[in-house]
């Protein structure tokens, strides 16, 4: 009974590759075969891309579908255990793609998390791509929110679309990605499906086409709001051009061991520096244009 | 302002909050989660499991079934590797090895090249390759795709999920049963795998046992030894599935040896609480057959076989030289398996056997025809093969060849087998053990135990078996 | 009472959880909060761990890990 519903938002590629002679369809096409798969390429890139996710989502499956790597993919938790890397060439950009271990969340301390945590914070990426569970969002959300609080350069892949199907599920992507305030690309990539979408999304937030803005602000208890204040604006003192400095506030309100760390031997001032320079050039390039 | 001033200001803050403040935190972002998505996601019926996954899990996680169904699909995969790769690799060994190597032989004799070329290159090198592609190519084309249907299809987390209670007597992290699986493909890929153990005690307990996980490059030794010494034993109509049902003892044995090792290394230097994991059951996916067989077969199959390549080509000329530099009157080969014999004899192996374990530390994938090269030409009954001449031979004849020249009993097939599944790891995995514990003694103590234990169990067992008469 | 008592089948609400620090945190994380709806859907032919549903999936514990965790039984919520 899904399938009459007309909802635009659970369009994926699927249907626009099957539609044939559409519009659409040929663009879709058209974006695909602009997709140049680079494996392992390790050469000079444009963009750096993380790929994160809950464990089970299909991420290397994303990973592979856009680097033309086969890492290998199983259906359970944990495969993906340290950093795989990637390239791929899409509208003339080469962009690296870092597939990160899948975790539930980036606030807790285990091996694989903490490669993920240290590379969304300390890595820089020009884009993160959270790849979640069509079938299970509501469980994925909470990353994705994590996430947001460290950056809000996301596109979410929305992902296992076929599955969520075969289940009488249905995701309002559009709404998704309005209440997210980041891009939603619904897709699955088991089939190839979605991958011209998931590329244009994401080359539209690495250039900055989209102003992507995270909407949602965590709500806290007033007293730790007055805390992570006070401390965040410490630490922008301290690290000028640290982006995120309320997460980090909070981090060490909580007396996070990794972060208290990168506070003492300076990685975050680095971080602070990059994101600096980046505002810099930015800065630059609209002046030149 | 410093950074030691922020940490301070930060624990000054923290005193002030409440010490369940962090609940409130992870709380929060649960209830936007869940907004979000109720928002945004329309179900027939949102908390009702697909019928079919709950008929599955009922089946697959039931007392009895359970066991039954897991011991089958195991058993199935093991059988259906051994019967499907008799009849391609005796087709590749007749191409490669029968008709290959005399076509190449005689290219070389009549372009002139000198004797000690041609059997460095043809002999040893050629010879050592063709070999490993015959005998591996086979049996690894069927098992990993096998083994990764059931891992896509979501299998495996039931597995551990069964035998979840096994691992927690022993002191074991729940996830170390997934660890092992891994493990089951390359050790060393196993050993990675152990990140997502989080508790260190735990997770090097799951690295030093990974060893006793076969690894692919062990199940040849396994089923070769499985197929002409044990299913021989019965007629020809059961043959197959005995031998595939020694290779699942062994494996068992495997597992068996994990938890024990396990059960010991965390009553003794390994001694902690166990700590709090959640395993999580992903639905049943259907998988897609076709892609994986693909899949798997581009990526593991070939990749594996490709390090098998890179380490058998050095090593076939490795045997060529040992068997054909001559010190003294013989070979250096013969030297080595001489002084090796007395050891051999003890663990009712043979000195052939050691020199190959020692020469295959790279890789476990060339024993087999390090054994057999080194029985033909070193064995009491001469062959009339060449010296050095990394050989196969159909398994009937392979058999013939080590019961006759190399004195082969059931003693030495079995406790081969045991010896492979208990010994030292590859030297890939012992280098994977030292980047991920960056500990010179926990990689000592992952390397020399199971040697230690691969000597006592072949030295225990041959000995019995000799004081009874059975060999 | 606490969630390793559930009768299999049975659905419960998350009243607390025990303990502190990054276990707790962990369990947290798996979206085990105060509130949330849980349901003993499977256990091991070993007897242990079971797999509950929680937030539509699902996710096995240990009973010692179950022990930690206060549920009022029999509550539908949302």
């Amino acid at each position: 009974m899904n399938a009459d519903l007309p909802l635009p938002v659970s369009r994926t590629s699927a249907e626009l590759d099957t539609s044939g002679g559409g519009s659409c369809g040929s663009c879709a096409l058209n974006n695909v075969a602009n997709l140049e798969k680079l494996g392992l390429h390790s050469g000079r890139h444009d963009f750096v891309v993380a790929l994160a996710g809950n464990p089970n989502t299909g991420k290397s499956t994303v990973f592979n579908a856009l680097t033309g790597l086969r890492q290998h993919v199983g259906n359970w938790p944990g495969t993906t255990v340290s950093r795989a890397e990637g390239a791929y060439r899409h509208q003339g950009h080469a962009y690296q793609v870092v597939d990160l271990p899948g975790t539930y969340s980036l606030l807790s301390t285990s091996n694989d998390e903490d490669t993920a945590r240290d590379f969304l914070l300390f890595g820089d990426p020009d884009v993160t791509v959270v790849v979640v569970d069509a079938t299970r969002l509501e469980r994925n959300l909470n990353l994705v929110l994590q996430i947001l609080q460290i950056t809000d350069r996301v596109v979410v892949a929305l992902n296992l679309m076929d599955e969520a199907q075969r289940h009488g599920i249905t995701v309002d992507a559009r709404h998704l990605a309005r209440e997210l305030g980041v891009p939603v690309a619904p897709m699955s990539a088991r089939r190839g499906h979605g991958i011209p979408e998931l590329l244009d999304s994401v080359a539209q937030v690495a250039r900055g086409g989209t102003a992507p803005r995270a909407r949602v602000r965590q709500r806290l208890a007033p007293a730790v709001e007055r805390a992570v204040d006070a401390l965040a604006e410490q630490l922008v003192a301290e690290f000028p051009g640290l982006a995120n400095s309320r997460w980090v506030a909070l981090r060490l309100l909580e007396g996070d061991v990794s972060t208290e760390r990168a506070v003492r031997d300076g990685t975050l001032g680095d971080v602070g520096r990059q994101h600096a320079s980046r505002r810099d050039l930015v800065t630059a390039g609209q002046a030149t244009s | 302002m410093s950074a030691t001033g922020v940490l301070e200001n930060a624990s000054r803050l923290r005193a002030e909050l409440p010490p369940d403040f962090t609940d409130g935190v992870v709380a929060s972002l649960f209830d936007d989660a869940d907004r979000i998505a109720r928002r945004t996601v329309t179900a027939d019926s949102r908390r009702a499991r697909p019928a079919l996954d709950q008929v599955l899990d009922r089946a697959l996680t039931h007392r009895v079934w359970g066991f039954v169904v897991m011991g089958a699909l195991f058993f199935g995969v093991f059988w259906f590797t051994i019967a499907g790769a008799a009849v391609p690799s005796d087709l590749l060994y007749r191409l490669l090895v029968d008709s290959g190597h005399s076509w190449l032989r005689g290219l070389f004799v009549d372009t002139g090249a000198p004797g000690w070329l041609t059997g460095l290159l043809v002999d040893g090198v050629y010879l050592g390759t063709a070999w490993v592609v015959a005998v591996m190519l086979p049996p690894m084309a069927i098992f990993f795709p096998l083994f990764t249907l059931l891992e896509d299809f979501g299998y495996l987390p039931r597995v551990a999920f069964n035998l979840d209670r096994v691992f927690a007597r022993s002191g074991a992290h729940g996830k170390q049963s997934l660890t092992m699986m891994m493990g089951y493909g390359c050790n060393a890929a196993g050993v990675t795998a152990t990140r997502i153990i989080d508790s260190p005690r735990e997770r090097l307990i799951a690295i030093i046992t990974n060893n006793f996980s076969i690894c692919n490059g062990r199940w040849p030794t396994l089923i070769l030894m499985g197929t002409i010494f044990i299913g021989s034993l019965v007629p020809p109509a059961l043959a197959g599935l005995v031998a595939a049902g020694s290779v699942v003892v062994v494996a068992v044995l495997g597992i068996i040896t994990t938890l024990v090792v396990s059960w010991g290394l965390s009553r003794t230097v390994l001694r902690g609480e166990t700590s709090v994991y959640s395993l999580e059951l992903p639905p049943y996916r259907p998988p897609q057959v076709w892609r994986t067989i693909y899949t798997s077969l581009i990526d593991r199959t070939f990749k594996v076989l490709r390090r098998a390549l890179v380490m058998a080509a050095p090593a076939g000329a490795v045997i060529w030289l040992l068997s054909n530099v001559n010190v003294g009157g013989a070979s250096l080969a013969a030297h080595l398996v001489g002084g090796l014999a007395p050891v051999g004899w003890l663990l009712g192996l043979n000195g052939i056997i050691l020199l190959a374990y020692v020469v295959a530390i790279p890789a476990n994938e060339i024993v087999i025809p390090t054994i057999m090269m080194l029985t033909m030409t070193l064995g009491s009954v001469q062959f009339g093969v060449q010296g050095g001449v990394m050989v196969n031979l159909p398994d009937a004849q392979a058999g013939t060849v080590l019961v006759q020249a190399g004195g082969w009993t059931l003693l030495t097939a079995v406790n081969l087998m045991l010896f492979s599944m208990l010994h030292n790891p590859c030297s890939t995995t012992v280098l994977t053990i030292w980047k991920e514990t960056r500990s010179l003694r926990w990689t000592a103590t992952a390397t020399l135990l199971p040697l230690a234990l691969a000597f006592a169990v072949t030295g225990v067992i041959a000995a019995v078996a000799r004081l009874a008469g059975w060999a | 009472m606490t969630l390793d008592e559930l009768p299999h089948d049975a659905e419960a609400v998350v009243t607390s959880l025990d303990g502190s620090g990054p276990e707790r945190r962990r369990l947290m994380d798996l979206g085990l909060l105060p509130g949330i709806a849980v349901r003993a859907e499977r256990t091991s032919p070993l007897g242990d761990p079971t797999a509950y549903r929680v937030r539509g999936s699902l996710i096995a514990l240990r009973r010692s890990q179950a022990r930690g965790i206060h549920v009022e039984p029999g509550v539908r919520t949302r």
